[in-house]
């Protein structure tokens, strides 16, 4: 409920009097889950668009939808956090720069941009097709996307398909800048132990384009499974063995971030010690055990050449078990920092809520509406390229 | 009037309760007097109430002209919590066990102990004692133990010449003045907590009601009018010192000159101008 305070939260040791009153809730997990998934998914049409690997067609426009859906919705968690939302454009009319979030509605609102127009070259001629043969208000819409530019000779799409490459490329870094935004919000925070660290940015981007990647993978057999077409096994090859790379480099990194945290075992370590064994143990376990379960089933998957509907599950089993373990990381970053507290001597335990603006049932429905706005936006422009029949 | 002088002024406005605060004042100090039992308190608290009451010292005020700093002599603390009390009251912080501008904390080593028991007013047993938590006090748990050395330790926001808070703040709504004060415009703030998250000392608390975030000003409506804030003012022992660094003849010049003073987490690099004496390297 709004004007009161979600339930204290319960401490063992010392803590300050006014940590009890947990500031950021579940929802500011969802906040750099949902980046993430726009950051990954966008990887992976940029791996088609970019760098021209033909294997990645098949999902690299409906990549580029995946994201455009996330990405509306990565302010949504935000908003539904602020003590007053109605003066969140106080952030952009007047930003205060150095701080870090004072970019946010920049950042978030080029990458938008960004995504929207390359959205647009990648689907013109589309676009064009569907303008002169849909009749009614429908095709009022579609001639009004056009943008008047109803040129579809090879040398206009040629063209278009340079503009593509170009804003993907642009893409690139902007996702990365995007997430590792994200990363930089917490690392910078040098309050917080747990939180303060050179490689958050990093570590965030990395499991962020993991998340994607079996984001994409899960609803890419969905979908097709509803449109009754077979799986592209070269697709599912590839976004396997990109999985795989970006969770091996992630594992690694996050594990020597841990390994120099307690080799250095500077003062406070006991009670990191003391979070992981205690507080979020069971994410650490969800983060660590998942990842390293995918690990396996992913090398698995690739060093013995599984195809058909074995690697289709076996992707769609690694995509799932990916999306929780990330999903379990942003949980142990945002909710673990606040545990530990600030004395160094104490620590809190946080209990999400379940029905008011910042509880569970309010994260499920921000977290369902992307699904239902790709759903929508498929329907309008399909991604999928026409079956060879 | 320039865009900050209004941030006072509407700040200003927000915060006056004077009159509430002397009938506190009245209470606390009485209180306090007589629980410590010296006539001489007493007569002190009567002579700040018409200190209070007199027209402010400080008529045309310029923030260009002074730089103020806070002491706190840990030494002569004795946990009575009247600042706490004082400060809940003058600046209508939530009264609760959950939301302070300003705490104590008891730091006791038993016999034999490495390390201290800390607690604090809100600790779940002394709220128990105190019955509400509306008032505080210190429980009595450690009457048969054996204690080797204890203490308290008053906090409150740091005013800190660098502050993380400020740094953060993706509007600009926390802001440092010229006198060393940082405050938070409450008109402005739209409730994203950064700063609770970047105070490395924990003293912002939000309010929800309002849906802002909160925290102790030195009673900038009081400072600005040459009064001294309202749990300087309270303090029965004076443990709490108060003043304007630019004075070589106020309390805190005095204090800061006296004493060999120490600020908490240094290593920060916030440059806190909360200035202690007596405290120990378990204090967080
Ligand atoms: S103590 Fe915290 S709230 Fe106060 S000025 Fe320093 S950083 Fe800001
Ligand atoms: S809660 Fe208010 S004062 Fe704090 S950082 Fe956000 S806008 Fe600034």
């Amino acid at each position: 409920m709004i004007g009161t305070m979600a339930q204290a939260a319960p401490y063992v040791g010392y803590v300050y009097p006014n940590e009890t009153d947990i500031p950021w809730s579940v929802l500011i997990v969802i906040y750099p889950y949902i980046t993430g998934l726009v950051a990954g998914a966008f990887i992976v049409s940029s791996l088609y668009h970019v760098f021209g690997m033909a294997q990645y067609k098949p999902v690299a426009r409906f990549a580029l939808l995946t994201a455009v859906s996330f990405m509306f919705f990565v302010p949504t968690p935000l908003l539904l956090h602020l003590g007053n939302p109605q003066r969140a454009f106080n952030a952009v009319l007047t930003p205060h720069w150095t701080s870090a979030m004072a970019a946010f509605s920049y950042v978030a609102g080029f990458y938008i941009c960004l995504l929207l127009l390359e959205i647009w070259f990648a689907f013109r001629a589309d676009i064009v097709a569907l303008s002169k043969t849909t009749r009614g208000p429908l095709g009022t819409v579609y001639r009004l996307m056009t943008l008047g530019s109803d040129d579809v000779s090879p040398r206009a799409l040629a063209l278009d398909h340079k503009f593509a490459t170009v804003l993907a490329m642009i893409g690139i870094p902007a996702a990365g800048g995007l997430h590792g935004y994200v990363g930089f919000l917490f690392g910078s925070v040098k309050a917080r132990e747990w939180w303060s660290s050179d490689l958050m940015p990093i570590i965030f981007l990395l499991s962020a384009i993991v998340s994607g990647i079996g984001l994409l993978i899960v609803l890419y057999v969905v979908y097709s499974r509803i449109r009754k077409v077979p799986v592209d096994q070269d697709c599912m090859k590839g976004l396997a063995r990109t999985m795989w790379a970006f969770l091996l480099v992630v594992l690694v990194i996050e594990g020597l971030e841990l390994l120099e945290m307690f080799y250095k075992r500077l003062e406070g370590i006991d009670m990191v010690q003391r979070l992981i064994e205690g507080p979020i143990r069971y994410g650490m376990l969800i983060q660590w055990g998942g990842s390293l379960i995918v690990l396996a089933l992913l090398t698995v998957l690739i060093v013995f050449r599984v195809e058909g509907k074995a690697l289709v599950r076996g992707l769609v089993i690694s995509g799932v078990g990916m999306m929780i373990a990330v999903l379990a990381m942003r949980w142990n970053v945002v909710i673990g920092g606040q545990e530990l507290s600030k004395t160094m001597k104490g620590l809190l335990v946080y209990y999400p809520e379940i029905l008011s603006h910042e509880g569970l049932v309010a994260v499920a429905i921000v977290f369902t509406c992307p699904f239902v706005v790709l759903w929508l936006i498929t329907r309008f422009l399909s991604p999928w390229e026409p079956e060879p029949s | 009037m320039t865009q900050e002088d209004k941030k006072i002024e509407v700040k200003g406005s927000n915060l006056v309760r004077r009159n509430f605060f002397l009938r506190m004042l009245g209470i606390g100090t009485a209180c306090a007097g007589t629980w410590v039992g010296s006539g001489n308190l007493i007569a002190r608290a009567q002579s700040a109430e018409t200190a209070a009451a007199a027209a402010p010292k400080i008529p045309d005020y310029d923030w260009n002209k002074h730089k103020w700093a806070f002491g706190v002599d840990a030494t002569r603390c004795i946990g009575c919590l009247r600042c706490v009390e004082a400060c809940k009251a003058e600046n209508g912080v939530t009264q609760d066990a959950h939301h302070f501008r300003t705490w104590v904390e008891r730091y006791v080593y038993l016999e034999g102990d490495e390390r201290a028991h800390v607690d604090s007013q809100s600790d779940a047993q002394n709220i128990a004692a105190s019955g509400s938590e509306k008032e505080f006090r210190f429980d009595n748990r450690y009457k048969d133990a054996k204690i080797e050395k204890a203490f308290f330790v008053p906090k409150l926001c740091n005013h800190c010449t660098h502050p993380a808070c400020v740094q953060v703040c993706p509007t600009g709504a926390t802001y440092q003045t010229k006198d060393g004060v940082v405050l938070i415009d409450h008109s402005y703030c739209i409730g994203c907590q950064y700063c609770v998250q970047a105070c490395p000392y924990g003293v912002r608390e939000f309010n929800h009601v309002l849906g802002v975030t909160d925290k102790c000003t030195w009673c900038y409506h009081r400072i600005t009018k040459g009064l001294q804030p309202a749990c300087v003012e309270v303090c029965p022992v004076e443990a709490r010192v108060f003043g304007d660094r630019n004075d070589p003849q106020s309390p805190i010049s005095a204090f800061l000159r006296n004493n060999r003073v120490s600020v908490l987490k240094p290593e920060t690099g916030n440059a806190p101008n909360v200035f202690y004496v007596g405290i120990d390297k378990e204090v967080c």
